[in-house]
């Protein structure tokens, strides 16, 4: 019987004979991934399960990134939980300063490879679809079950295969790709659902992107976002990881739920307005917004692929006089190839502030906060009402170069435009 | 089993987990202090109408975004019996149940419920009541029953792996 991806990997992960969609089944994980917010509720349920010791600690990893460094007592109380219960169950810690955001971590730590499940107790666990795996957010209550044993339940997800055609355009990036998803099937449309991404337009972006693009398949509301493993991601893991794997893809004869196809020749920039990641319009409409605050960072766009896009709009220019602007390396390892790059100088050069990695105000914990009336732009995933400060602020999302150019003229323009007008 | 509420109902479609509990409360793990910022992005007067009978009436796609738990532990802390919605969010859907509380589909239901209505459910029968009309809906598959009828996946993992731990 043919199966897609999704299908596959579930299926050798399972003791079911074969799965349908809809099938409810036992999961097993490779790896369970926990963090400062879901991971001591999750603690605590574990231990009403009655269970007192991990699974399998060489399979459990410890990322504390949402509000580190801690923003106030409470959250240094969460974080001395975390590194106290890692050191006394013997599982992978990644502290303050040894790590960043937990899914650019794990990606770079080479606790990702294709065909695995990653149970993560945060809703980007999905960004591990880039490289072909199962990663997939869950509650605390869920990570709970999975330490405890190692397995989740799940419904067995459709596919909605999303063929990208064609060659991306200049100032196009995996940023625009998962919106422009998103902008096609709607943020429930993903809902007991994977996506699946694949195309000419899929298998030439580089892994940074495919990051971004997996990243956001949440925002459609799908379980993960699957790129079938390829060449590239083969040789993003060599030397990076010692875990056996093997390429799988969905059979040509497969049963798809649906299939949307978005051509890159003709996709432009595109921005989310507020207050929806489904909010979306092509750049040229959302131009002339007058920009508070530029935010570029987190676990889609945050990348170093993201930070040289955001330094070759900012070399020789300056960050708008009524604008100002954070950028947030997304991992220890990106923040310091970001340094050797001389790309720091450039951010502090043009007026930028530049943070340690950290969840940060993406998620509304601190490190840049929004007033009231204020309206910024964020490379982030989610412009909810208030998510990024008080409920009466805005946030637009949308690409690194878009949102380097916006601080750089204090509202949305064309980078293409600014390049050219400017020189640098 | 089953279950009533007296409907309080949120009109509105793709009510995100930001505004139902905002970030900056993520680092509360007490319940109770849960529920003072439970729909505080929302409509914090929301929260004047929550008894221990409420049956919590939602549009289209509610809860998407965060896997943050906090959002049905507080609603399970102030009473709210079970959900009954257009659709629901995945992940979310998944926390409810985990935590045993009930959630069902059923648009029709939803457009026939006013504030006050009483709510009838019955999820092994699949049958839902809205003041007088009936609908029918889904039973509830035996896993998802057995799990709200232990109170939550703790308990009924708790009991499972009683079961099997060998006795020495």
């Amino acid at each position: 019987m043919p199966h897609t991806l999704a299908e596959k990997i579930l299926l050798s992960h399972c003791d079911a004979d074969d799965v349908a969609p809809g099938d409810l089944v036992m999961v097993r994980c490779d790896v369970v991934l926990t963090n400062d917010i879901s991971g001591p509720m999750a603690f605590r349920a574990m231990k009403k399960m009655g269970v007192e010791k991990v699974f399998d600690p060489a399979k459990v990893v410890v990322v504390p990134d949402h509000f580190i460094p801690a923003k106030d007592a409470r959250s240094a109380e969460l974080q001395k939980l975390l590194a106290e219960w890692a050191a006394a169950q013997g599982v992978a810690y990644y502290g303050q300063g040894r790590g960043g955001i937990e899914h650019t971590v794990l990606v770079e730590e080479g606790w990702v490879v294709p065909g695995s499940v990653i149970a993560g107790g945060d809703s980007h666990t999905c960004t591990y679809g880039a490289l072909g795996a199962f990663g997939t957010g869950l509650g605390s209550t869920d990570i709970a079950a999975c330490l405890a044993t190692g397995e989740f339940w799940q419904a067995v997800p459709g596919t909605i295969q999303v063929d990208f055609s064609g060659e991306k355009r200049p100032f196009v990036t995996g940023k625009d790709l998962s919106l422009g998803v998103i902008a096609e099937i709607g943020v429930g449309g993903g809902t007991n659902m994977v996506l699946e991404f694949v195309g000419p337009g899929a298998e030439a972006l580089t892994i940074d992107e495919r990051l971004a693009v997996a990243n956001m398949a949440v925002e459609a509301g799908s379980e993960t976002g699957l790129f079938p493993a390829d060449e590239r991601v083969s040789e993003y893991l060599d030397g990076r990881t010692d875990r056996p794997w093997q390429a799988e893809r969905s059979d040509p004869d497969a049963e798809l739920a649906q299939r949307v196809s978005i051509d890159l020749d003709t996709l432009p920039p595109l921005v989310a307005l507020p207050h929806s990641p489904g909010n979306i319009v092509p750049l040229d409409e959302a131009r002339g917004l007058a920009i508070d605050q530029v935010y570029v960072g987190n676990c889609s766009n945050g990348t170093i692929t993201d930070l040289r896009q955001t330094a070759e709009i900012l070399r020789g220019r300056s960050v708008h006089p009524r604008c100002r602007m954070i950028v947030v390396p997304a991992s220890q390892r990106v923040y310091r190839q970001a340094l050797t790059e001389g790309l720091l100088d450039v951010f502090i050069e043009a007026g930028a502030m530049v943070s340690t990695p950290t969840c940060g105000a993406c998620v509304g914990g601190g490190n840049g906060i929004l007033a009231g009336g204020e309206r910024a732009i964020a490379t982030t995933n989610r412009n909810f009402r208030g998510r990024m400060g008080s409920p009466e602020s805005e946030v637009c999302l949308a690409n690194a170069w878009v949102a380097a150019a916006a601080a750089v003229a204090g509202e949305i323009v064309d980078p293409a435009e600014l390049l050219e007008g400017v020189p640098a | 089993m089953k279950l009533e509420g007296r409907a309080v109902v949120i009109a509105r479609d793709n009510v995100d987990t930001d505004v139902l509990y905002p970030g900056p409360y993520l680092n509360v793990t007490d319940v109770e202090t849960m529920k003072r910022y439970l729909f505080e992005g929302l409509d914090p007067s929301l929260r004047d109408q929550l008894g221990g009978d409420t049956a919590l009436v939602v549009g289209e796609n509610f809860g998407p975004g965060s896997s943050r738990e906090h959002v049905p532990q507080a609603m399970k802390a102030w009473g709210i019996q079970f959900l009954v919605g257009r659709s629901f969010a995945r992940i979310f859907s998944r926390n409810c149940l985990n935590l045993g509380l009930p959630i069902v589909t059923c648009p029709e239901a939803v457009d026939a419920a006013t504030p006050g209505s009483i709510i009838r459910f019955d999820l092994v029968e699949g049958r839902l009541e809205v003041d007088e009309t009936v609908f029918e809906v889904p039973a509830f598959p035996p896993f998802m029953r057995e799990l709200i009828a232990a109170g939550g996946l703790v308990e009924s993992l708790r009991r499972r792996l009683d079961a099997t731990t060998p006795v020495v």
